[in-house]
């Protein structure tokens, strides 16, 4: 994994050199109070807990992170500094673990900065600090799942457009894979162990335990397996498509 | 320093575009080797196996006894590389960038600003080191480059097309980054090894010690410029202009049937006449130009001067060529690809 740190610490920066970051991290936290206080009724509901708050998040990242994810790669691809990166003794795998790092890291910062919201339920009432500890975790794995499904597109194109909306198109699969509408669809010809397996991979239904604090190992192994499953494939990719 | 071992290279599928076919070199220190060849020959597509950024089909290079195939991360420390276009991150400032390579190079602290210092004085980026690349001009983002390849002062320089698109000055100032960079070894005394790649001849006469010219994926001819030019049919070729040239009789001859009569003289390019009205330069009157082409590159200068004195004529001009480098590309890359759409 050499290299990997520098890497690291480029592309997070990256992200500062640029409007991206400030104009992602204002649009978070806005549309994130906006889901918790005007759609969720944060305060008519009267209960000192997050669950309102971390329910939207799915719905949330679906558009935010393949904003994030969309550039990592397809932009090196794009400008040719995927040459230069690649030709640095940097192995492969430190190329794609640190950028796929630092686009996570991006987003914890954000989920971070929604702190004020977690002193506001500490000041108003006597929240579950667990409960509500859990579900940033399990935001955060949710979030680090959807890039890892984004770098994968990313690297496969040159066009941020393209890794954006099939990024979106992807993750939605996987969010509502456990919903009703879609077992429906698919109930028809697939047997019942296939439904069963495409339901438990839900995203929204693992969020959902995990944000009402039930921190299953299985989730979590769950949501670690898909990002080590898609930063692998992303590998894969981008030594397969850099010469195109 | 470099050895590339009969490295291939097919784009695709098994049917795909075959890009490089089978070459093999050797490149030692203190050689600069300019690598020409057309669009498409598979210039870049060599180097960027030998740099480890594709692998190749078969074949392999070592570069400082090390194999692209078998560990690419050790060939890709000791080489400097600057891809095609000089591509760098343009949201970065020419500082941070270098900061960024240095680390990735494994330089920290006092030893990292030591190196930056040092490149960013070697190709003058002192001006614009806070400035994002974005901003910055051709001839700056392409110093960039060269500062990222040579900070860590590496044994082997790969450099694609260092000087395309930059203005003449520029190209200027950038051959004398490398010339410095071939002759002035800083870490060793065998000096380094130099490839560049460039379609411009007059490069590989500025900088280069060795040409090699491919075509179609395929080395057509290794040697130094000196030995590349002899292959011209300018080749020791005499260009001469006549004052109003008489023949033995006194009466007005014709240059190029005179000369004809040389032993070694092949072709004649009868460039005609041209009059020029007296003047305080010289006398008037008719100029005839021609250029003798030799037979098999003899030097006719010694023939074609005495013929002049023995009919007395008044000599204007008269030059030897050494050959022209363009002419022999031309000439080698065209036959190469007539006998390919031939095949």
């Amino acid at each position: 994994m050499r290299g990997l740190l520098p890497v690291f610490r480029r592309e997070l920066a990256g992200y500062f050199n640029t409007p991206v970051a400030l104009v992602f991290i204002v649009i978070f936290l806005f549309l994130a109070g906006i889901f918790t206080f005007q759609i969720g009724e944060f305060y008519e509901a009267g209960q000192a807990d997050l669950v309102r708050f971390f329910t939207f998040h799915p719905w949330l990242y679906l558009f935010l992170i393949p904003a994030v994810s969309m550039r990592v790669w397809a932009e090196e691809r794009k400008t040719g500094t995927i040459e230069l990166l690649l030709t640095l003794p940097v192995s492969l795998s430190a190329a794609v673990v640190g950028k796929f790092l630092a686009a996570w890291a991006f987003t914890a910062l954000a989920l971070a900065l929604t702190f004020p919201l977690w002193v506001t339920v500490n000041y108003l009432g006597d929240p579950d600090n667990g409960v509500i500890l859990a579900g940033y975790l399990g935001s955060l794995l949710m979030a680090g799942a959807f890039l890892a499904i984004g770098s994968c597109i990313s690297a496969a194109t040159k066009s941020q457009v393209i890794a954006f909306i099939v990024t979106v198109v992807l993750c939605l699969l996987f969010m509502l894979a456990g919903f009703r509408p879609v077992q429906a669809f698919v109930s028809g010809w697939l047997p019942l162990e296939a439904l069963q397996v495409l339901a438990g991979f839900s995203f929204l239904a693992r969020f959902e335990s995990i944000s009402k604090g039930v921190l299953d190992l299985r989730d979590v192994l769950f949501f670690a397996s898909i990002i080590g499953v898609f930063v692998a494939a992303t590998g894969v990719v981008v030594s397969m498509k850099k010469a195109v | 320093m470099i050895s590339i071992q009969n490295i291939s290279k097919r784009y695709g599928s098994s049917s795909g575009i075959l890009a490089v076919d089978g070459i093999s070199l050797e490149v030692g220190p203190g050689e600069v080797l300019g690598f020409l060849g057309p669009n498409g020959a598979g210039k870049s597509t060599t180097m960027k196996m030998v740099t480890g950024f594709l692998t190749p089909t078969s074949g392999t290079a070592r570069v400082c006894g090390h194999d692209v195939v078998d560990d690419p991360v050790s060939v890709k420390a000791s080489i400097g590389y600057l891809p095609e276009g000089a591509p760098n991150y343009p949201d970065m400032t020419p500082w941070s960038f270098l900061d960024f390579i240095a680390q990735v190079r494994g330089f920290s602290g006092a030893e990292k600003r030591r190196r930056i210092d040092s490149v960013v004085e070697k190709v003058q980026l002192r001006g614009v080191l806070r400035q994002p690349i974005d901003t910055l001009s051709k001839g700056f983002k392409r110093r960039v480059g060269l500062a990222q390849a040579m900070l860590h002062e590496p044994p082997v320089l790969i450099l694609d097309e260092p000087t395309d698109g930059l203005d003449p000055n520029q190209k200027h100032e950038v051959r004398n980054v490398i010339r410095a960079l071939a002759s002035h070894p800083d870490r060793d005394q065998a000096g380094r090894a130099v490839v560049l790649s460039t379609h411009i001849l007059e490069e590989v006469d500025a900088v280069c010690t060795r040409a090699v010219i491919i075509a179609k994926g395929k080395v057509l001819v290794d040697g130094t410029p000196a030995q590349l030019r002899a292959m011209s049919k300018y080749h020791n070729a005499v260009t001469i202009t006549v004052v109003s040239p008489a023949g033995p009789g006194g009466e007005p001859a014709s240059v190029a049937g005179e000369l004809a009569s040389i032993k070694w003289v092949g072709e004649i390019e009868d460039q005609g006449v041209r009059h020029v009205a007296p003047s305080a330069a010289g006398p008037g009157g008719p100029r005839q130009t021609c250029t003798l082409v030799p037979k098999g590159g003899r030097p006719l200068l010694a023939e074609v001067t005495s013929l002049c004195k023995a009919r007395g004529w008044a000599v204007e001009t008269i030059g030897v060529e050494t050959g022209r480098l363009d002419d022999v590309f031309r000439d080698l890359t065209t036959r190469a690809r007539s006998e390919g759409g031939a095949s």
